[in-house]
């Protein structure tokens, strides 16, 4: 392996520790904060967990590299990665709670800057809007948490020490449980986007099953999350556990359960394709800051009891902290990625350019773009997406719906179904059929990716997507998923 | 209570040890208030029949109780703070510990002066110390249960409170009525003072109980908050 990615995966460890120095603080601060749990017991519990969580839950993430995934260069991924891990460094130095995944949706804005690329508005503001939602639903979930909690202990009566220790498990099980999870969600943003360029193979323990590279690496990720939590995450667990606002040991319990439900809410799957297959209304499965569901969650009990106890300086400063963190975080890396690209002469973003060739022209005559009215741009080739996009606003004058589904269909990526990479894919998440659709298209050459799709399509059932319905939400999310990994692989640059 | 407890303690083993420092502070709950029995026995034996035999021996059972209860509340002490048990209240725990078992040494310290000082109460006197010795020791009764439910049922904690209090104000009045019969009287100025040391001495127990109760109610207030 060569240097260059052992430089690389340094900013995705860097990134690992901030992760456990200020995330991890969310899961145990309170049970810290109130002393119902000793620092170096909710440091050890909270490391076992984390690491089983990204090297058991965190594989299934590994086909979808992380939000990171979207920076399509090594050196981006780096610098973005680096941006992230400092910004989230600066904020636990000052003990305030904020989430790596604020300081990545900012690098990322950084990246897409500095390169030119799109920011898809919709998705920017779904995230954007759940930062709001996201401590509201929180402080909402644990006000009646905590009342339903303090009438439960009225009529059960418990002995104090028993309501010590019945609290004490509660909060270490909930603990273990945050970790948990927090370890598989975020272990592909730390490591997901080094999968491709894995320094370790495969090796299998006697018998017991296969140790893939992929979890080797989310091992070594895990652990510079365990460093970042046993070295680091004290500061901002009292900031969250005792700072804000004193809590009782009960308080410190509905605070880590009602962060623990936002934090399923927008992040389950299983809950999706449960509420999908109802026929109901899915949430959006968006990142959330467990940082703001914990403050959130603190508030909310805080002010069920008047809000006289709450420390609205502090809060003010968390407040700041998370403006602040993405804004740090994408300036870093903007200006990072001018020093790395133009000083060390490093690949930060792999080019993507556009063309309004014939083949474009016939599909968007399909979704009802006539070809005559963009016709005049065809052949020439466009380095970057607002080029192309001004054009087609000033000259054809498309409206930006329109312009976004030009973009879509006019995007240049040489892809060719090499037979050798085919045994390569993953049996076990493709399906035999999909594979064979891909083996009969073999040797074949495709200018975009929506080819690939079609062609793919029009071998088998198996990769149609199906009518967007809610119930087909989960199936074409997966089929998606599936398609994205083909254009990664087959790519000829 | 108990039955449900013990099926608790006996179908979830981890809180094994929760359930035997339960029982330990229960024990010497049990024994302040065992102890105020005997005292109120001790009293009135004195009363009838002077330092008899009678009365030596519930002089010792008072004396090896406090031993008793001085061990469990330095174990449970001991507990609490290596096992990092309620970290809130803690030092609540501890200081209506210390000031329960200050209450029991009064007990054991009362009769240690009736066994060594013997005084000696004239007949007309003795209805009103043995009425006095009910009110203090009914004050000592009335913590004990408000301690209890301050550990199992916090709301409870006030029903007994003003019971304390109560008691406290009856001790109060019988005391003073005894001291001026005492002063009133023509018997010679130190045997009215020693008299009077035994009033006080008495009196004491339901004044301790009164100050006990105004920690507790301020431990109350910061459990519910």
């Amino acid at each position: 392996m060569d240097v260059a990615v052992i430089i690389f995966l340094s900013s995705g460890l860097f990134l690992g520790w901030s992760l456990g120095a200020n995330d991890a603080a969310n899961v145990f601060g309170t049970a810290v904060g109130t002393r119902m749990v000793r620092f170096g017991t909710a440091a050890v519990i909270c490391s076992i967990f984390l690491i089983l969580g990204s090297v058991i839950g965190g594989s299934g993430a590994a086909h979808t590299l992380g939000k990171l995934g979207a920076v399509n260069a090594l050196g981006g991924s780096f610098m973005a990665a680096g941006a992230a891990a400092l910004a989230v460094y600066l904020m636990t130095k000052a003990g305030l709670p904020v989430s790596t995944t604020q300081a990545i949706v900012g690098a990322i804005l950084g990246w897409n800057l500095f390169t030119e690329t799109r920011t898809d508005a919709a998705t920017l503001i779904t995230i954007l809007s759940t930062w709001i939602i996201c401590p509201l639903l929180a402080a909402g979930i644990a006000a009646a948490l905590f009342k339903l909690t303090t009438q439960v202990i009225r009529t059960a009566k418990p002995h104090l020490l028993r309501q010590d220790a019945y609290t004490r498990l509660g909060l270490i099980l909930a603990g273990a449980f945050g970790a948990y999870s927090l370890g598989a969600n975020n272990i592909a943003n730390v490591m997901g986007v080094f999968v491709p360029s894995s320094p370790f193979t495969d090796f299998s323990i006697a018998g017991l099953g296969t140790f893939t590279s992929i979890q080797q690496l989310f091992l070594l990720g895990a652990l510079a999350i365990a460093v970042g939590v046993i070295t680091y995450s004290k500061r901002v667990m009292m900031t969250v556990g005792g700072r804000l606002m004193p809590l009782s040991p009960v308080g410190a319990w509905v605070a880590v359960i009602s962060h623990s439900v936002v934090l399923f809410l927008f992040a389950s799957e299983g809950l999706e394709s449960l509420l999908a297959s109802a026929g109901l209304p899915t949430i959006p499965l968006v990142p959330v800051s467990s940082s703001q569901a914990v403050v959130g969650a603190v508030l909310g009990i805080g002010l069920l009891r008047g809000g006289r106890a709450i420390r609205w300086r502090v809060l003010g400063g968390i407040g700041l902290g998370w403006l602040a963190t993405p804004i740090i975080a994408g300036v870093v890396c903007f200006v990072g990625l001018f020093f790395l690209q133009n000083v060390f002469d490093q690949e930060v973003y792999r080019p993507v350019s556009y063309e309004i060739s014939e083949p474009v022209l016939e599909r968007l005559e399909r979704e009802g773009i006539a070809a005559h009215i963009i016709e005049g741009l065809e052949g020439e080739i466009f380095e970057s997406a607002p080029r192309l996009s001004d054009r087609l606003e000033t000259e054809v004058g498309l409206d930006s719906e329109a312009r976004d589904v030009v973009l879509r269909f006019a995007e240049r990526k040489v892809l060719v179904i090499d037979p050798d990479l085919l045994d390569s894919l993953d049996t076990d998440w493709y399906g035999p059929e999909q594979i064979n659709a891909l083996r009969r298209i073999a040797g074949q050459r495709y200018s975009h990716k929506w080819m690939l799709g079609e062609a793919l399509a029009a071998e088998t059932p198996e990769w149609r997507f199906r009518p967007a319905e809610l119930v087909n939400k989960i199936y074409n999310k997966e089929l998606e998923k599936k398609l994205l990994a083909l254009y990664r692989k087959f790519e000829i640059r | 209570m108990a039955t449900r407890n013990s099926m608790l303690g006996g179908s979830l083993s981890p809180f094994g040890r929760t359930k035997a420092l339960e029982n330990e502070i229960d024990a010497f709950l049990d024994k302040l208030s065992e102890s105020g029995l005997l005292f109120k026995r001790a009293v009135q034996i004195y009363l009838d029949e002077g330092a008899s035999a009678e009365f030596d021996e519930k002089l010792q059972a008072v004396n090896r109780l406090e031993s008793e209860a001085d061990k469990l509340r330095r174990s449970i002490e001991t507990q609490l703070y290596t096992q990092t048990l309620i970290p809130e209240s803690r030092g609540d725990v501890l200081g209506l510990l210390e000031n329960l078992d200050s209450v029991l040494n009064l007990h054991e310290g009362a009769l240690w002066s009736f066994s060594i000082e013997q005084p000696d109460i004239p007949s007309e006197f003795r209805s009103d110390y043995a009425v006095l010795c009910e009110q203090s020791v009914l004050a000592v009764e009335a913590i004990v249960l408000a301690s209890r439910a301050f550990f199992r049922n916090i709301e409870a904690v006030g029903d007994h409170m003003h019971k304390v209090m109560f008691y406290e104000k009856e001790a109060d009045k019988v005391s003073t009525k005894l001291k001026r019969a005492i002063f009133g009287s023509d018997l010679s100025l130190s045997h009215k003072a020693h008299l009077r040391n035994f009033v006080e001495h008495i009196d004491n127990l339901a004044d301790r109980s009164e100050d006990v109760a105004d920690r507790l109610a301020i431990y109350t207030i910061k459990r519910t908050v």
